[in-house]
C-alpha cells in the first residue's frame, strides 16, 4: 500500500470508497444553489448524501483533519470550505493547530 | 507541419484569481510573483503561438470520483469556466481546435495512451489562471486551445515516467500535424505544496529549484522517483509537478531556457515560472 509520509493520507482506493459520499457532497458545493440548500438546512442536506455518521460529526465539527480521516479529499473539502469563507490557509492553521497568522509566517519563512 | 515554439510551466494557485479580479498585481504580497510575467509577454508577443495545448489537473469542477480517467483530452469548439464554489470569477470560454484534439487524439491512442476524450468539458482554475497569467486582459484569448487533463486526486496517479511519456507521444503528435500552426505547450500546477494532514504548509525549496533546473539540463531526472515519493519531496499537491514534466517532454527539439521565476509564497505554495525555448534541431 501507500508509503507512510508523517502528516499525510494518500487519497487512494481505500479513501475514495470510504469518503465517497462525504466527497460527492461536497462536489455538489460547485452550484450555488447546492451551497444555499446545505446553509439553509445542514442536516437535510447531509442526509440527502447519506453521509456516514462518522463523516456527519466531522462536518458538523468543520474538523478537516476528520473529514480526511473519514475519506474527504481536500479538493472537494475546500469547496464545503469556501461555504463558510475560509480558504485554505484557514484549513492548514486548523490542520497544523496554529493561528492563520502563525501559519502564514511559516510559509513566508520556507522561502528563506 | 505544425511547430511547437516553446513551453511554460506555471503554477496555478486560486488565490492568484482573486488577485487578478482585484488588480494586486503591484501589491507587495503579489508583486514579486506577477512581476515574473513580462519577459514571457514579450516572447508571446514575438512567437505569436497560434495554438495553446494545456497540459493541466481539474480540481473538482469537471471530473468527479464517479469517473476519473488518467489522462483526458479535449475535443470540444469551446471551453467554459465555471463556478468551482470558492468565489474566484468565471471568465469568459476558450475557443477549440478541433482539427488539433482530433489528430491529438488519434496519435495517441495510435501510441497507446488510451486517453479519455470529452466533446464537453469545463476547465477549472488550473486552466484559467495561467492563461489569463500568460494573456493579461478582459479575456480575448488570442489562441485556440486544447486541454490536456492528467488526474492527481485520486491515487494511483501515472507515474513520473509514464508522463514523460505521454509529453513525447503529444511533442511527435503535434510535429506531425499537418497545419502550419504554431504551438505552445503549456504545463500548470506546482511547485511544493500539500494543502492537507498535519503536514500542511510543506515547502521544499530545495527540491523546487533542483527540479526546475533539471527541466533545462537533465530533463528525465525526476522520473527516478515513484508518485509517494514525489509526494514526500513535493507534498500532496506539489505533485502536479508531472504536468511540467508532460510539458518538457513535448519539446522535442534544441530546448533552452528563456526565463525563470520562483518565490514562496502565494498561498500555501511555492510557485514557479518556466519558459522554455524549442528550436527544431539541425
Amino acid at each position: 500500500m501507500s508509503a507512510s509520509i508523517p502528516g499525510t493520507t494518500l487519497f487512494d482506493g481505500t479513501q475514495a470508497r470510504k469518503g465517497y459520499a462525504l466527497n460527492k457532497m461536497c462536489f455538489s458545493f460547485n452550484d450555488a444553489a447546492n451551497r444555499e440548500a446545505f446553509l439553509r438546512d445542514e442536516e437535510a442536506y447531509c442526509a440527502r448524501y447519506h453521509l456516514t455518521p462518522v463523516q456527519r460529526e466531522a462536518v458538523k465539527a468543520r474538523n478537516v483533519l476528520q473529514m480526511i480521516e473519514a475519506g474527504g479529499n481536500v479538493y472537494y473539502l475546500a469547496k464545503l470550505a469556501g461555504i463558510f469563507g475560509l480558504d485554505v490557509q484557514d484549513l492548514g492553521a486548523q490542520q497544523t493547530g496554529m493561528t492563520k497568522d502563525a501559519f502564514k509566517a511559516r510559509l513566508v519563512a520556507a522561502g528563506r | 507541419m505544425a511547430k511547437i515554439v516553446g513551453g511554460i510551466m506555471s503554477s496555478h494557485v486560486p488565490a492568484i484569481g482573486r488577485a487578478i479580479a482585484r488588480d494586486l498585481q503591484g501589491d507587495p504580497y503579489w508583486k514579486p510573483w506577477f512581476d515574473g510575467f513580462p519577459p514571457v509577454h514579450q516572447w508571446l508577443a514575438e512567437v505569436k503561438p497560434d495554438v495553446a495545448v494545456l497540459v493541466y489537473n481539474d480540481h473538482g469542477l469537471n471530473f468527479f470520483l464517479d469517473k476519473m480517467p488518467t489522462f483526458a483530452v479535449g475535443a470540444a469548439p469551446e471551453y467554459r469556466n465555471a463556478d468551482e464554489g470558492w468565489g474566484i470569477p468565471v471568465v469568459p470560454p476558450f475557443k477549440g481546435d478541433l482539427d488539433l484534439s482530433w489528430h491529438l487524439i488519434e496519435s495517441l491512442v495510435r501510441d497507446e495512451f488510451d486517453v479519455t476524450t470529452c466533446q464537453e468539458m469545463l476547465v477549472d482554475h488550473a486552466f484559467t489562471l495561467p492563461m489569463a497569467l500568460l494573456w493579461p486582459g478582459k479575456g480575448a484569448w488570442p489562441v485556440r486551445t486544447v486541454p490536456v487533463c492528467v488526474n492527481t486526486v485520486q491515487f494511483p496517479l501515472p507515474t513520473a515516467g509514464r508522463c514523460w511519456k505521454l509529453g513525447e507521444a503529444i511533442g511527435r503528435a503535434v510535429e506531425a500535424w499537418d497545419s502550419d500552426a504554431r504551438v505552445v505547450v503549456i504545463g500548470t500546477g506546482g511547485l511544493s505544496h500539500q494543502l492537507d494532514g498535519e503536514r500542511a504548509g510543506f515547502i521544499n525549496k530545495e527540491f523546487d529549484q533542483r527540479f526546475m533546473e533539471s527541466l533545462v539540463r537533465d530533463p528525465q531526472w525526476a522520473t527516478r522517483y515513484t508518485v509517494p515519493e514525489l509526494v514526500e519531496k513535493a507534498g500532496t499537491q506539489g505533485i502536479e509537478l508531472l504536468m511540467w514534466l508532460v510539458t518538457r517532454a513535448a519539446l522535442t527539439g534544441r530546448v533552452s531556457r528563456l526565463h525563470s521565476n520562483y518565490h514562496i509564497p502565494i498561498s500555501n505554495t511555492a510557485a514557479g515560472l518556466l519558459l522554455l525555448d524549442n528550436q527544431p534541431i539541425g
